[in-house]
């Protein structure tokens, strides 16, 4: 994925006094994270858009896929607020059950990604001395593939036809080096505390001791970095969709519906505008929660939302 | 310093080389391969397939194929298109340069503009202009860019009609300078946002970094004007973080370039990608490869260069 990303919205490096001890930690996180006034807006867009997502069956009476050649490219009207498209299927169904593409895709994506990079980053900061320096090498090698490049030649394997399930583990695989290179600078540094000599020399087992008493100091960064992961997960299915390597093009997704909506562009503008809009604006509402979760986890860190292309 | 870069470029090569070698394999796993196409034509028999196979070398196994592609690629020959069977040296000389172009001119509005953004941002902050300025920069990045592509195509081109489509010259007037620079701006425009909201906004934050400092507050105190104490004193280290950030995006620009050529139909390396993964020929995509490959250790050797010419406490030995 690309390199560059965005700094923090307002970085509020001060930290908070030290406050009432009866709180709980989950409390003072909310504090810091509600400080964030664009981010609870996002988390509220965020949450709408799931729901809608999930119970679409419920809000909308029409098929997301059945084509209806009677009811072609209509325009918006009571019975089909969005218009339908040119298989005369309705727009904002389609945009509805495309949202459960695009959160499917952008979750398990990060998922995936977050799991390899915990747990890779993890184990090369703990082994340390040549292992450690032999897994970081293999990271560079992944970080010097061109993503969007190396991205679509793997997804012509299947003849530019994608299921979501290959979608997901193809991103998913594409996302890890990042954080796994964060958390091994993390863990290097906390399997040198004192509370973790005193585990070994309790004689707790190592996988005991990285995932009980290190692991758990090194998950800020983690928290953050998935926020973004799932963003650019998003982002990144939507182009392949539209440079024809995506997703097949009978499923609804965004990415698909903005594609088949170009040859439209002079007499239906809405049927791009829909699309782009919400994808803009669900990956907008994603990171500024991913924004506040950094100044509320992690202020120092310089993390953000990766893009292809 | 010409010692470190030299070094560098020879650490790179190991690291290419496994890069080609992967791809290859993993290009090669693709059902059928290039001559996919003839296996349900009537009029090419079994026979006239295998003469093809053997004519481009596809009857050997890919690691042989990827060893001589490699041996011919160090004589400096980049093999044929399997499609064309025109050189692909050839291809890449008609193609990159468009690609160079739009690159440059997307490199070029996101420094000039970016930079300045950012700094005025930064020593306005908390102003209005500060946080649309902020707030926009968000969805500039969260923005899908085909989608941005094709709302500007929507509005300056098809409502407007200020600015041609697409494509990088028109088939109605002359080629010339002034109609190469219509036809880039909308292109340009879409390549560029990104950096330009991800440029600035490092701009303003490590400014704002540095205006902090104690040196700073010194040199206000001396009675320095505002304007000499940010350009003189404070710009110098601000402008280290971008610098490597900006050489790391050099990648980002080329892979960038494959949606922003789609979108316009510009005639450069990233449609020429997009054609050979449909005809799956193999030298093409390699070239391609390779180039962005490069690119990719080059930005991040020309951010480390750069670093070390902006900091003199870094030394290369």
């Amino acid at each position: 994925m690309a390199t560059a990303n965005l700094p923090p919205l307002e970085s509020e490096l001060e930290t908070d006094p030290i406050g009432d001890p009866q709180r709980s930690g989950l409390h003072r996180f909310w504090r810091r994270f509600s400080r964030h006034k664009l981010a609870l807006i996002g988390l509220g867009i965020l949450v709408f858009l799931l729901l809608v997502a999930i119970f679409a069956p419920l809000l909308t009476p029409y098929s997301p896929t059945a084509p209806n050649l009677t009811q072609v490219l209509l325009p918006p009207s009571a019975a089909h607020p969005l218009g339908t498209d040119e298989l005369g299927r309705d727009v904002l169904a389609r945009l509805m059950y495309g949202g459960r593409i695009s959160f499917l895709v952008g979750f398990l994506s990060m998922i995936i990604a977050t799991s390899i990079g915990v747990v890779y980053g993890a184990t090369s900061g703990y082994l340390g001395g040549i292992w450690d320096r032999l897994m970081m090498r293999f990271v560079d090698l992944v970080m010097s593939f061109p993503a969007i490049f190396l991205l679509l030649i793997v997804l012509n394997l299947t003849g530019s036809n994608a299921s979501v399930g290959l979608m997901i583990l193809y991103l998913g695989l594409f996302g890890w080096t990042g954080l796994s290179r964060i958390v091994r600078s993390q863990v290097l540094s906390l399997k040198t505390n004192e509370y973790v000599e005193a585990a070994r020399a309790q004689g707790a087992s190592t996988r005991r001791i990285l995932f009980k008493h290190v692991l758990p100091g090194a998950m800020a960064p983690v928290w953050v970095s998935a926020a973004f992961g799932v963003a650019g997960a998003m982002l990144a299915e939507a182009s392949l969709d539209f440079l024809g390597f995506g997703l097949q093009p009978q499923i609804p997704s965004w990415g698909n519906m903005l594609d088949s909506a170009e040859s439209y562009i002079v007499t239906h503008p809405l049927l791009i505008l829909a699309p782009g809009l919400i994808i803009t604006i669900a990956v907008v509402a994603i990171n500024f929660v991913g924004d506040a979760l950094r100044d509320a986890l992690d202020p120092r860190s310089t993390a953000g939302m990766q893009r292809i292309g | 310093m010409a010692k470190y870069a030299l070094q560098r470029v020879f650490e790179a090569i190991p690291l290419l080389f496994l890069v080609t070698l992967v791809t290859y394999f993993i290009m090669n796993l693709t059902p059928g391969g290039p001559l996919a196409v003839y296996l349900h034509n009537p009029h090419v028999t079994q026979s006239q397939i295998a003469v093809l196979a053997k004519q481009l070398g596809l009857d050997q196994p890919w690691y042989v194929r990827y060893f001589k592609w490699l041996w011919s690629l160090l004589h400096g020959n980049w093999g044929y298109s399997y499609f064309s069977g025109q050189p692909v040296i050839q291809l890449i000389g008609q193609r990159l340069p468009n690609t160079l172009i739009l690159m440059g001119a997307a490199f070029l509005v996101s420094l000039t503009l970016g930079i300045p953004l950012g700094i005025y941002s930064a020593t306005h902050q908390y102003s209005i202009f500060d946080y649309s300025f902020s707030f926009g920069s968000f969805f500039a990045w969260a923005m899908p860019s085909f989608f941005f592509g094709l709302l500007l195509q929507m509005i300056f081109a098809v409502k407007l009609g200020w600015l041609p489509v697409s494509g990088m010259y028109s088939a109605f007037y002359p080629p010339s300078f002034l109609e190469l620079i219509r036809h880039l701006i909308l292109p340009t425009t879409v390549l560029g946002l990104g950096s330009l909201a991800g440029w600035s906004r490092f701009m303003r934050s490590g400014l704002l970094e540095v205006v902090r400092q104690d040196y700073i507050r010194t040199a206000k105190a001396k009675g320095l004007k505002e304007r000499t104490v940010i350009l003189k004193h404070a710009l110098k280290n601000a402008v280290l973080p971008i610098v490597t950030i900006i050489g790391m995006d050099l990648p980002a620009f080329f892979g960038g370039a494959v949606i922003t050529e789609e979108i316009f139909s510009w005639p450069g390396m990233g449609r020429l990608f997009l054609a050979s993964l449909n005809d799956r020929d193999y030298p093409i995509q390699m070239a391609a490869l390779l180039i962005s490959a490069a690119l990719l250790v080059l930005g991040n050797l020309l951010a480390d260069l750069a670093y070390g010419f902006l900091d003199p406490r870094i030394q290369y030995n």
